[in-house]
């Protein structure tokens, strides 16, 4: 690929997985206040949120070791570089080489164990439940994702992320293999973001959450820093769909392909909505069988692929 | 037969007092016979502890034993036979210092007097296992709600234990009544519980217009009744949108919650208080329901019950709904009734308890209520409970307002005159929580001497504790909102 199409790519993508975070938390709230008959707030809410935590000093407990303020930074970097390795647009990606999936997933993992270790360090009962909580269920989402790639491994013999999800539609069984990806990729972005039915984002009960829990000592810019994290999270896997699904090349159509990868993110955000509008929070024990419904459906897919081929 | 008295009075020279103990046989030989004890509380005086009890039977309604005994005396505790007498004693304990022998859980209950500074001393119980991890909650909370400490003993994700320690509420409400004219604290007695203000305005005015010796028109009782369904409902609503908030069920959260502004707004538009206070006083109601605040009421009823329709369905027929509070925070029928539990909570779990149609007084025999009951004693039970209770309140109030010979008190006040002395009135009114009551007493010169306050939360606080046994801990929230307890109403 030319160098001037890749830079122009590159910086549509980073525009893109940096400012739909906020636009994606405004779209999700927005679904959510009409469906609960009300007008909501504006779409770029999130966004102003973010800058007036930035403004402020933050509060840090005097049990806490540096690592507490660190661990904020560190996730949100982990999970801007995850970013960066995930397509969006098709099957392009800034950073993108063999096997870099693996660098994907052990990059959200480092944010994972982060936030873990963050919570931790303050030493308090809820943060050490929430730490808890998503160690646990962090073990049901991982195989999900590598079984995912498996399956596109398997259908198109690409070798790194980008080219993987963006050249799956071009494999003979894609039609089929397309709607449980999605699904499985839905379930892995209410996970990791924090979404109803697996966690409450909007919940001040301690003893209910798992993300927000331990993020609760946090304050200003690092609550920021947390905040916007998850929600380029939610952002990323919206944009796998995205990069999934696009009907355009994005290297011989740019603009169609971007405007299609807007609309399906703008759609994964109204249906995430939906979903928390419609239904109550699951109970936390059934929240790990939720998530192992998605590792058996993509365990399925990659049998499916494998049969096929 | 006579409908029974949601009032007692009796002149305090008839009551022969007992020793001690023969008032605590005499209320376990009630509690042995089906009856319930509505409260047992004492009071210091010149010689000693004035101890009082007042049991409810179905045959006979209301009655009242009394003992005096010396300063700091021992006596077996009825507890150790009947455990729903649990928070009198401790609370006679705390307040008299009178001291149950063999109470298996004599710990403060609310920290009063000379103990307020004390509360880090609390006697927690303690699991002890490699395992088990406590978590503390509070007493300050994530949220506006009232201040209480939670301590769980938890095994894993399961809670094993649940110890809750209120008392930061503590406003020494009982002898701050005691400092001004009983006629002119109905101000004060509104405040007890915020969300419980007409419930406690009827006992307290209720109690004065008795120890008076006035009786008032029974458009009167109408104007009040009303005004308690009123607060019946909307009360349940708060909780009803905190249970649809607590569980992230979106539509439920709020609609539940605008449709609780509709009543108080109607409550408002009648009174001038949202809550309904201002509203009764000694000797008649301020805001007479005229006409037009008829119609204005049935028709805010009218659009309410039907978008209330909609939502209860939606509610009841949702899965995800269902499957977070069936089975969860279940009390059995046994352990109710054990633990003395009352109002709404102990006719959750099949307790068929309500002052309304136990004690119905003129008033609930003429237009009676329904005594609804649910079996199940788990947060569904609790959640449908409230939803049948709204409607049961709508219906009771259309039929009031809709009967043109149900005549309603204007708002003109009757002064209910000097109280007379040593009589002892106990009034007990069927709040949205459950029973309040009330408890006056005057002395020789016709002065009050004594002002005994009770919540229902008082005894269901416990009731919740065991309900979270054995559940996980993310389930505590919802929990405790199917009970919907009172920190300020306990604490006093």
């Amino acid at each position: 690929m030319n160098a001037q199409p890749f830079a122009a790519l590159a910086v549509v993508h980073v525009a893109i997985v940096l400012a739909m975070p906020v636009l994606m938390i405004g779209l999700v709230n927005r679904t959510k206040s009409w469906w609960g008959g009300r007008r909501g707030p504006g779409l770029l809410q999130s966004g102003w949120d973010l800058l007036r935590l930035l403004r402020k000093r933050s509060v840090v407990s005097t049990v806490t070791t540096p690592l507490f303020r660190a661990g904020a930074w560190v996730v949100l970097a982990a999970s801007v570089l995850a970013a960066q390795v995930a397509p969006v647009l098709g099957p392009f990606a800034p950073i993108a080489f063999a096997h870099d999936f693996i660098v994907l997933a052990y990059t959200l993992g480092l944010a994972r164990l982060f936030l873990m270790l963050s919570a931790l360090d303050v030493g308090s009962a809820f943060e050490g439940m929430g730490g808890a909580r998503e160690a646990s269920f962090t073990t049901f989402i991982e195989p999900a994702l590598f079984l995912l790639i498996g399956t596109a491994l398997v259908g198109t013999g690409e070798t790194s992320f980008a080219g993987l999800v963006g050249h799956w539609h071009a494999s003979p069984a894609f039609a089929w293999l397309a709607p449980p990806a999605v699904l499985v990729l839905f379930v892995l972005l209410q996970a990791e973001a924090a979404r109803v039915p697996v966690d409450d984002p909007a919940t001040h009960l301690e003893l209910t959450m798992i993300h927000e829990v331990m993020v609760l000592d946090h304050s200003g810019p690092e609550l920021a820093a947390m905040q916007y994290a998850a929600a380029i999270k939610m952002t990323m896997y919206a944009g796998l769909i995205a990069a999934l699904l696009n009907p355009f090349d994005v290297f011989a159509a740019p603009l169609p392909a971007i405007a299609a990868t807007l609309a399906i993110m703008a759609a994964v955000a109204v249906a995430v909505g939906c979903v928390e509008s419609l239904t109550a929070r699951l109970r936390m024990r059934l929240v790990p069988g939720y998530l192992a419904l998605a590792t058996a459906l993509a365990a399925l897919g990659l049998l499916a692929a494998a049969s096929l081929a | 037969m006579q409908p029974h008295a949601s009032a007692l009075t009796t002149p305090t020279r008839e009551l022969a007092p007992l020793t001690l103990a023969a008032l605590v046989d005499a209320c376990a030989d009630a509690l042995a016979a089906g009856s319930r004890i509505v409260t047992l509380y004492g009071r210091r005086a010149a010689s000693g502890v004035v101890v009082t009890a007042v049991v409810q039977s179905a045959a006979s309604g209301l009655r009242l034993l009394r003992a005096t005994a010396g300063d700091g005396a021992h006596y077996p505790s009825l507890t150790a036979r009947f455990p729903a007498a649990q928070m009198f004693e401790r609370e006679l304990w705390e307040q008299t210092g009178l001291v149950p022998d063999g109470h298996p859980w004599l710990k403060p209950v609310r920290f009063e007097g000379a103990r307020q500074q004390r509360m880090a001393e609390y006697p927690f119980f303690t699991v002890r296992g490699q395992d088990v991890h406590e978590v503390g909650v509070g007493p300050v909370h994530a949220g506006v709600i009232e201040p209480g400490h939670f301590r769980f003993m938890c095994h894993g994700e399961r809670v094993q234990h649940l110890e809750i320690q209120l008392g930061y509420q503590h406003r020494g409400v009982e002898s701050l009544l005691l400092a001004r004219p009983p006629h002119a604290a109905t101000s004060l007695v509104e405040s007890i519980a915020g969300d419980t203000s007409i419930a406690y305005a009827w006992g307290w005015c209720a109690a004065v217009e008795a120890l008076a010796g006035v009786t008032l028109a029974p458009g009167v009782e109408r104007v009040r009744g009303v005004a308690l369904e009123l607060e019946r409902i909307a009360m349940h609503l708060v909780a009803l949108t905190g249970l649809a908030t607590d569980i992230a069920f979106l539509q439920g959260g709020t609609t539940y919650g605008r449709l609780r502004t509709a009543i108080i707004n109607a409550t408002m538009r009648v009174c001038g208080s949202r809550f309904g206070r201002g509203w009764l006083r000694p000797g008649g109601v301020r805001h007479a329901i005229d006409d037009e605040r008829r119609r204005d009421l049935l028709d805010t009823l009218a659009a309410f019950s039907k978008d209330l329709a909609e939502v209860d369905a939606l509610m009841l027929a949702s899965r995800s709904v269902r499957s977070r509070f069936t089975g969860t925070g279940i009390v059995t029928p046994q352990a109710a009734r054990d633990l003395g539990l009352v109002g709404l909570a102990a006719r959750a779990s099949g307790v068929a308890t309500d002052a309304r149609t136990d004690l119905p007084g003129r008033l609930h025999s003429e237009h009676p209520v329904e005594l609804l009951t649910e079996d199940a004693g788990d947060c569904q039970a609790r959640l449908q409970l409230r939803m049948r209770e709204i409607g049961a309140s709508v219906q009771w109030l259309r039929r009031v307002l809709e009967s043109p010979a149900a005549e309603l008190a204007d708002d003109r006040l009757v002064a209910p005159g000097a109280l007379r002395p040593d009589m002892l009135c106990v009034t007990v009114r069927e709040g949205f929580r459950g029973p309040v009551v009330q408890a006056l007493e005057t002395g020789a010169d016709g002065r009050l001497v004594h002002c005994k306050l009770q919540d229902p939360s008082m005894q269901n606080w416990f009731g919740l504790a065991l309900a979270v046994r054995d559940n996980e801990i993310s389930d505590f929230p919802i929990c405790n909102k199917s009970f919907d307890l009172s920190y300020c109403g306990n604490d006093l």
